[in-house]
């Protein structure tokens, strides 16, 4: 019986990883073998040269670390003064607001596409990268995320630093950041990871290569196939996007699980 | 002193309210009010580039109640929830019991079943459509070594969203893993110690001790794959475009094809209604089954 599901089991972690090498094998091999299944030792490098040539990855590279990193910078800053504020502060409307945060952990911003469209347009912001990254600003997710760390933090650290005179920001920045700095990296991964592969919402926004991020990038290149007909191109531009993130995951396998894992523990 | 903020009301009310106002407004612009200009535009008939709108009440929502495409769409929805949830949750906990037993290769089967996690959907997307494509695609290959016809996957309505739900399955089970391993590390090893003298079976110990005590984690990744139910649409535009024949249409989808492909902007507002509608019942579930959670420990 326990063998039984150890085979099963095996069986199912090779499954799991033959699209990736599938994907690999076609990459590297010539254009007019890509249909066949065919072993053969011929290896090159041409599909990505040809793919690079072929459509502005570059340009879409760029994009995409400017989309992902602004997005991450803004939602750090908005999303720590936020959480101090939840942890440590008694104020006015406090539940309030609590609530009104919690509402966009109900209803995800992934949904919201067609109003927001909308108030992009009435904003001037289509087709910017600022209007790909701007409803991601503010993030529920972040906020308590941050806030749970912050609590755990011991008062008497806050005391000392106001001993010393240190004003409110400067007390966040000296005490608590630096002792959140694991939460940091938990939710810079998963922030930077959800919106690198982020789809629906850059291509509704962009219309032109200036501002397309590499997702939007890759699925015109993808389509501007006939079926079937390059599909070792296809291939490599595919694997030239993953490339970044499969290489974070492969280094930094540990700090993803556990922020993945943290991005679900409330 | 100059730290007294702490002691005047006034002042912590100030500064807290001042931090706040950064993650407000951006909530406020993308989350609240798109909310409620949405189910107000609900009510009116305007298509994009008119800017005259007339008030037509409930018009939009009756026409969608005899929309046959809205019923497919919903119909749809449904089995890709069905098909996806129950699956990824079962073979996520799988995934985890095995990963978490003394087996060799652990941290490389770890990765084999996590790495999904971390690829775009829209990449997914394209290496799934070579596994799928007819003739000389993965799995047809495959097929003809047992003498069995190309297939086309992707192109009949009888195949097509099974195609889409192992397709999701593979992206998100191993995403779930996690949690179960997190779930899993939480359960005191003396249970199974005791389980051990007793010389309870292992299907037994999975049953009487593992399940049970993983329930929390099961609601949870329930809400989590259920949503994704209705958040993952990525892949319709490049493997389907919704087709054939509206079988892989997706309510997020019909959105985006509406909004976009149509322009009919009250129509388009109707169904985010629904969506959002969708949205707060999984929030009600979410809420009642961790209120439950609460009782038992």
């Amino acid at each position: 019986m326990k063998r039984i599901f150890r085979f099963c089991m095996y069986f199912l972690a090779l499954l799991w990883v033959i699209p990736l090498l599938w994907l690999i094998w076609t990459a590297i091999r010539p254009s007019q073998l890509a249909t066949s299944l065919s072993f053969s030792v011929d290896f090159t490098l041409d599909n990505f040269i040809d793919a690079w040539q072929k459509a502005p990855f570059a340009q879409y590279y760029l994009n995409t670390f400017y989309i992902v990193f602004g997005i991450l910078i803004v939602q750090l800053i908005t999303a720590t003064l936020a959480a101090y504020v939840f942890a440590r502060l008694n104020f006015w409307g406090k539940k309030v607001i609590f609530i009104l945060i919690l509402v966009q952990l109900m209803i995800p911003i992934d949904v919201l596409i067609f109003p927001n469209y909308n108030v992009l347009r009435d904003l001037s912001l289509l087709n910017t990268k600022l209007g790909i990254m701007i409803p991601y600003f503010a993030t529920a997710f972040g906020i308590f995320l941050l806030r749970q760390r912050f609590k755990s933090v011991p008062y008497e650290l806050e005391e000392v630093a106001k001993l010393e005179g240190c004003g409110i920001l400067e007390t966040i920045w000296k005490v608590y950041v630096p002792l959140a700095k694991p939460t940091y990296i938990a939710f810079g991964l998963v922030s930077v990871s959800y919106h690198w592969s982020s789809f629906l919402w850059p291509l509704i926004v962009t219309d032109s290569a200036q501002n397309r991020p590499l997702t939007v990038g890759l699925s015109l290149f993808a389509q501007s196939f006939e079926t079937g007909a390059q599909w070792a191109e296809v291939s490599a531009a595919t694997f030239m996007v993953i490339f970044p993130l499969l290489l974070a995951f492969f280094i930094f396998q540990k700090e993803f699980i556990s922020s993945f894992m943290q991005s679900g523990i409330k | 002193m100059k730290n007294g903020w702490r002691n005047s009301t006034f002042k912590v009310n100030f500064y807290s309210w001042l931090f706040l106002l950064p993650s407000l407004i951006f909530l406020t612009i993308f989350t609240f009010y798109p909310i409620l200009k949405t189910i107000y535009q609900s009510f009116f008939q305007s298509m994009q580039g008119e800017h005259d709108s007339v008030f037509i009440g409930l018009d939009n929502y009756k026409y969608l109640m005899e929309d046959e495409v809205f019923w497919e769409v919903i119909k749809n929805n449904i089995w890709y929830a069905l098909g996806t949830v129950p699956t990824s949750i079962i073979l996520a906990m799988m995934m985890a019991c095995f990963v978490n037993a003394k087996i060799r290769a652990k941290s490389w089967i770890r990765t084999f079943f996590f790495y999904p996690t971390v690829i775009p959907t829209i990449a997914i997307a394209n290496i799934w459509l070579f596994i799928y494509t007819p003739g000389y695609g993965l799995i047809n290959h495959i097929l003809s070594w047992f003498g069995i016809g190309s297939v086309n996957f992707l192109g009949q309505s009888e195949t097509v969203m099974a195609a889409m739900i192992v397709m999701i399955v593979w992206k998100q089970a191993g995403y779930f893993m996690i949690f179960y391993l997190a779930g899993l590390q939480n359960i005191p090893t003396n249970l199974y110690e005791v389980a051990k003298i007793e010389g309870t079976s292992a299907w037994n110990t999975f049953k009487t001790i593992t399940f049970p005590l993983l329930m929390p984690t099961t609601l949870f990744v329930f809400i989590i794959s259920l949503t994704n139910a209705f958040k993952l649409v990525d892949h319709i535009i490049v493997m389907t475009q919704g087709g054939p024949n509206n079988a892989s249409n997706l309510l997020l989808y019909y959105i985006y094809q509406v909004a976009f492909r149509f322009w009919d902007k009250g129509l388009a507002s109707a169904l985010t209604v629904i969506m959002l509608m969708i949205m707060v019942i999984i929030a009600v579930i979410q809420f009642f089954s961790l209120d439950r959670k609460i009782h038992y420990s």
